[in-house]
């Protein structure tokens, strides 16, 4: 049965891949244009060898673990805050909720302007990516703790402190987990976009840099890596959810 | 000496469904009487169940008691003082489990005795984890457990506090027909080993007849006192074998609305 698991995907993604090939040969376009899945592999390999891809991955993996990270230790903390007390609440879940639906994109002619050319205006719009789906999740996970845990935590004379750390805290890690899955992947979605404005390097300006010297190869080796690393990044994430002491997340919903 | 005195207790509660339409309470919504003039007195180490018809406010009682909710008005004392929020005293068991799911059974029962010093905090805990026989699971989380493991390992953590008070909510709730029977003897045991005042909300007659030392019913809402007595016999009890305990079971059926049982 596991090797079912393993084995199967891979022999979707070897037909995809000669179906590709072949789509590339008999399209009629131009192998500039729609390049075969062999020539782009070929591309991928001499991107390897001249550490050209490494170093993009690794520029791109740097802003996103530093502007999602940001996001996570200020929006987890805002998200509980404004969970719990209720004036925190009616002060900023309006500018929250406004401020939420702008794309961080719209933001990019303003973190150039504030931030410069380089790491930290790429930087401020993931943040900005991530930081909204934290503080909205966070804070309802913790409006969703079952009055019970509360009940037990003043039946048992726990201090503010105690609430926190023992209830609100323990409860909240099931979904905190899920909303970190789903907000890398914004923040890896982001990065490419903001990747292409305002840097140099990154797997965004890999496929910028590549458009414009027309290697359509290299375009899909770049989105090729973006997918798999974007796998890697969901599989950490998820691997979050499988601490014991998490688990009855997973089975009492 | 009496322990717990529920005196001239009302309890309201707003109906929000209605609220905002017209009126000058409108902000308010509809009150709806659920406890109406409710005295009682609990001595000191009675096993008392309170049945009613569901809905009648039995459980907001109990969560008076325990100091979760306020009456209206009228006051419930507890040694004289007036309860002013939840204490450590007067333990609660809830009806749905009340454990701490993320904590282990071992974490679960340590809570009431956390600021203990720690030969005699392993101690205890481990007495009450064997007391309930679920020493093989003292390191399991709630969700590995069954039901009636459940109710066990919360009974462990409200006895490990050594309350004057027990505050049981439906505890019986959700059991399968075995387990409930068992579970159900496990507390009859606990209350003859420690003597404490133990309460304990059911809709389970035969429940409340084979272990109550008194047994109250309340009539639908707005809820009063419509059965108080006490039941003078030893335990464990055959209510099938107790001619005056059959009586007292037909009447409370009939007083909750069921003429005909079988």
């Amino acid at each position: 049965m596991g090797y079912k698991k393993t084995v199967l995907p891979f022999i979707t993604l070897f037909f995809i891949l000669l179906l590709w090939e072949l789509v590339t040969r008999f399209s009629g376009w131009s192998r500039n244009v729609f390049p075969g899945s062999i020539a782009v592999l070929t591309s991928m390999g001499e991107l390897i060898a001249n550490g050209t891809l490494l170093k993009n991955t690794v520029a791109s993996l740097f802003r996103v673990s530093i502007g999602f990270s940001l996001a996570v230790v200020l929006g987890v903390p805002l998200g509980i805050i404004l969970g719990r007390v209720e004036i925190a609440k009616l002060l900023f879940n309006p500018l929250i909720q406004f401020l939420r639906p702008i794309s961080p994109l719209a933001w990019i002619p303003l973190a150039m302007l504030w931030f410069g050319i380089g790491d930290p205006p790429a930087i401020f719009l993931i943040f900005l990516a991530s930081f909204f789906p934290m503080v909205v999740s966070t804070s309802v996970a913790v409006e969703s703790i079952k009055p019970t845990y509360f009940q037990v935590a003043a039946n048992f004379n726990f201090t503010r402190i105690e609430v926190l750390t023992k209830i609100v805290i323990p409860a909240i890690i099931p979904q905190v987990i899920t909303a970190l899955r789903m907000t890398i992947a914004i923040a890896w979605l982001v990065v490419v976009a903001a990747e292409m404005i305002a840097v140099q390097s990154g797997l965004g300006y890999l496929i910028l840099d590549a458009r414009n010297a027309l290697r359509m190869d290299y375009v899909m080796v770049a989105m090729i890596v973006i997918g798999i690393i974007g796998l890697l990044l969901d599989f950490i994430m998820r691997s979050l959810g499988n601490i014991e002491s998490t688990a009855w997340g997973r089975l009492t919903k | 000496m009496s322990c717990i005195q529920v005196k001239n207790l009302k309890k309201s509660f707003i109906d929000r469904r209605r609220a905002g339409r017209g009126g000058e309470r409108a902000s308010l919504g509809n009150e709806i009487l659920v406890l109406d003039n409710i005295n009682l007195e609990f001595a000191e180490g009675e096993l008392v169940c309170i049945l009613g018809p569901s809905g009648c406010g039995k459980s907001t009682l109990l969560r008076m008691v325990a100091g979760f909710d306020f009456p209206t008005t009228g006051e419930v004392l507890i040694n004289d003082e007036p309860v002013t929020g939840s204490r450590s005293d007067s333990i609660f068991v809830f009806q749905h489990s009340g454990l701490l799911p993320w904590m282990t059974v071992w974490e679960n029962v340590e809570l009431g005795v956390r600021h203990i010093q720690d030969p005699e905090k392993t101690q205890t805990i481990q007495e009450y984890i064997a007391m309930v026989e679920l020493d093989r699971f003292e390191h399991h989380y709630p969700h590995q457990l069954s039901g009636g493991m459940l109710r066990r390992a919360e009974l462990a953590r409200a006895l490990a506090v050594n309350p004057n008070t027990l505050i049981m909510d439906e505890p019986f709730s959700g059991l399968d027909f075995l387990t409930h029977m068992k579970v159900r003897e496990e507390v009859v045991n606990m209350h003859e080993f420690i003597q404490k005042t133990t309460l304990v909300v059911t809709h389970d007659i035969d429940d409340a007849l084979i272990m109550g030392d008194r047994v109250i019913v309340m009539s639908g809402r707005p809820s009063q006192v419509k059965l108080d007595v006490k039941l003078p016999y030893g335990r464990p009890r055959d209510v099938l074998k107790t001619p005056e305990l059959m009586a007292l079971r037909d009447e409370i059926f009939f007083m909750l609305g069921v003429s005909y049982v079988v």
